[in-house]
């Protein structure tokens, strides 16, 4: 692990430290701001040393993020925030998880992807799955979700 | 002897189907590698609003018990420790299937565990209420400080960095400021409208500990081969109870030591497995015969982690302090219900408590019954693949936090938390004190907003939350956990070090 890649987070956590120090004493009233202000003082304090540590190149501790990881994460991580932050409201909770789960599935699974029956596996998959979360929130703990297009 | 006057009420028809049904889903999730108690618990917590808070404690509370005993199976069966909780199961218990001895490493397992847990809760049992009236005798400083003692020891020893995993606290303090100030109504870091009404501790929670989880199994990428499970044997039920009871010595010193670390606020049942392993082996005149495929090992580490999962719920019963990461999710739990534990939880709602501390003993039993016969099941279900595993984890993350308050703010707040908690992960920092914080910073704040006014009313700041035998007795165990940290720290370090050097 890089003394950059420590740099980096700590140096992120320091900045938001000083942010929220910053409008803990500036804000009003001050009342409101006090637990706050005794809060934002710690972590300033903490999130210095862990900034100043690694910059010295004396921070140890963590595995850091590899080439490789990133790059098996990066689509996953697409696909939940794009289901989670845009489809899920616009296209149905169902209909976006049910697609969501199928590409999840069909991108991580270690089954080949040039045979039909992996592919209907996944699609069993995937309809069981949804069968269970629909009989699950939907019926039994009658949870309104955002329902678009399908259901 | 309260206790005893609502063990009736266990049986009720639907709380006995919630107790099976959280023992052996429990049992099953607790095989699966990656899935945590602490997970388990988090994800569940969404099923049970439609309950009553007895019967939602019910189900987590089975849930929490027989995903600690369940992940021996694949600690035994796949090398694979279904938690961290079951590490030092793996030394002895997978030699010992290696070596055809897999039912009866699983039989011992279950075994000591129902013996470890019942010993555990009935402890629970009659500590608690004592420990309960004791709290009596806490003003606002002497809470100030115990949430602040409840983040600062979950921060310094779950963490690999003390600095580190005290700054994760100070985070976790810092999200429960979010949202509209309860004195004067002010808005504070509110810079989203998801934000309005603060950070859901549930939504949280199913970010905080599930999302990281399943961004690591993407990490992974296309998996190939899955672990390979070793093929169960029959072996007598009664052949491995007569093992346990000739080795009176590693059920002892397992179950004594899981209770006593149980009680510390913080150090979990890893901890609590591998001190009793290590204990065992010191006082056995087989000491040769640890690693090996020994079945001392096994009672040891089992006996252990079990018996610490009752006393970890003395402090948070009786004094709102979470002694372990799950258990922070099943105050969330009781919160939800509205329920503050304390001296309320056991003068206001004594069926609530009693009932739920009965069902956990029942429950060691219906663990070690349904774990000898669910084990081989549980082995197979731990060789999903993790694409499916991730994809349902996330699909249950994503409609267990929209359904707190059917509100997508929720989930972004759970999704935004979620990958905030994977990246800081990776650089050392845990997310266990950061739910401490965010969990006790509401009790933190008012006691200390509460202090400070009759603090000025009285005798200043300084000597309300400075003087005092109870305030010096609790910032000295601040201190004391604090130093205790670094110390371990330097010395695992120059270890390290001089291990480098003669490498």
């Amino acid at each position: 692990m890089t003394r950059t890649q420590h740099i980096i987070p700590s140096g992120i956590i320091f900045a938001v430290g000083c942010w929220i120090a910053w409008i803990s004493y500036t804000q009003q009233p001050a009342e409101a701001f006090l637990f706050p202000r005794l809060i934002s003082s710690v972590f300033v304090v903490l999130a210095g040393w862990t900034f100043g540590k690694a910059l010295m190149g004396l921070s140890r501790v963590g595995t850091g993020v590899s080439r490789t990881m990133i790059v098996n994460l990066l689509p996953g991580l697409v696909v939940a925030l794009v289901y989670i932050f845009w489809a899920a409201k616009t296209f149905g909770f169902y209909t976006a998880t049910t697609v969501a789960f199928f590409i999840l599935l069909s991108l991580y699974d270690p089954a080949p992807h040039n045979e039909a029956r992996s592919w209907i596996k996944r699609a069993v998959i995937t309809a069981g799955f949804i069968a269970v979360m629909y009989g699950l929130f939907a019926m039994l703990l009658k949870v309104y979700t955002p329902r678009e297009i399908l259901f | 002897m309260e206790f005893i006057y609502y063990f009736g009420d266990v049986f009720s028809p639907l709380s006995f189907a919630l107790l099976l049904g959280g023992t052996i889903g429990g049992l099953i999730l607790g095989a699966t590698p990656g899935l945590s108690p602490t997970m388990a618990v988090a994800l569940l917590i969404p099923f049970t609003f439609q309950l009553e808070a007895v019967q939602g404690l019910i189900l987590l509370g089975a849930a929490y018990t027989s995903t600690v005993a369940g992940g021996a199976v694949s600690a035994i069966l796949l090398k694979i420790p279904g938690a961290p909780a079951n590490i030092a199961t793996t030394l002895d218990g997978h030699t010992m299937a290696k070596k055809g001895q897999g039912a009866r490493a699983l039989q011992l397992s279950f075994l000591a565990s129902a013996v470890g847990g019942v010993f555990g809760v009935l402890l629970l049992i009659f500590l608690t209420p004592v420990l309960a009236q004791w709290a009596l005798a806490f003003g606002p400083s002497h809470l100030f400080w115990l949430a602040i003692l409840g983040v600062t020891v979950i921060g310094s020893l779950d963490s690999d960095s003390v600095v580190k995993g005290l700054l994760s606290g100070c985070i976790g303090l810092w999200l429960a400021t979010i949202g509209f100030d309860d004195i004067m109504g002010a808005q504070r870091f509110i810079f989203h409208p998801s934000l309005g009404g603060g950070i859901n501790i549930i939504a949280a929670l199913i970010g905080l500990f599930a999302i990281p989880q399943v961004l690591t199994m993407f990490a992974k990428g296309r998996r190939t081969q899955g672990a390979e499970v070793i093929e169960v044997q029959k072996h007598s039920v009664s052949a491995a109870a007569g093992e346990l009871i000739r080795n009176p010595r590693a059920l002892t010193i397992g179950t004594i030591t899981g209770s006593i670390i149980g009680l510390i606020p913080g150090v979990g049942g890893q901890i609590a497995g591998l001190v009793a392993y290590d204990q065992t082996k010191k006082f056995s005149p087989d000491q040769d015969k640890f690693g090996t495929g020994h079945p001392e090992g096994v009672i040891a580490a089992e006996a252990a982690n079990n018996a610490m999962v009752g006393p970890s719920l003395v402090p948070l019963l009786t004094l709102s302090i979470p002694g372990s990461p799950t258990a922070a999710v099943l105050l969330g739990g009781l919160l939800i219900h509205g329920i503050f534990p304390g001296t309320d939880l056991f003068d206001n709602h004594p069926d609530v408590a009693w009932t739920f501390i009965n069902s956990m003993l029942i429950g060691q039993i219906l663990m070690c019954i349904f774990g000898l016969y669910v084990a081989g099941l549980a082995a197979r279900v731990a060789q999903v693949p993790q694409s499916v595993m991730a994809a349902v984890v996330l699909g249950l993350s994503v409609f267990g936090a929209y359904s707190v308050q059917s509100s997508m703010g929720d989930v972004y707040v759970m999704a935004c938390l979620g990958v905030m908690m994977f990246f800081l992960e990776r650089f050392g920092f845990s997310a266990a004190p950061l739910v401490l914080g965010l969990i006790l910073g509401p009790i933190a704040e008012a006691n200390f907003i509460q202090g400070s006014m009759i603090a000025n009313a009285t005798d200043g700041m300084g000597p309300y939350f400075f003087g005092g035998p109870l305030n010096i007795l609790l910032m000295v165990v601040v201190a004391a956990s604090v130093a205790y940290s670094i110390w371990m720290e330097l010395r695992t370090r120059k270890i390290q070090n001089t291990v480098e050097v003669q490498s």
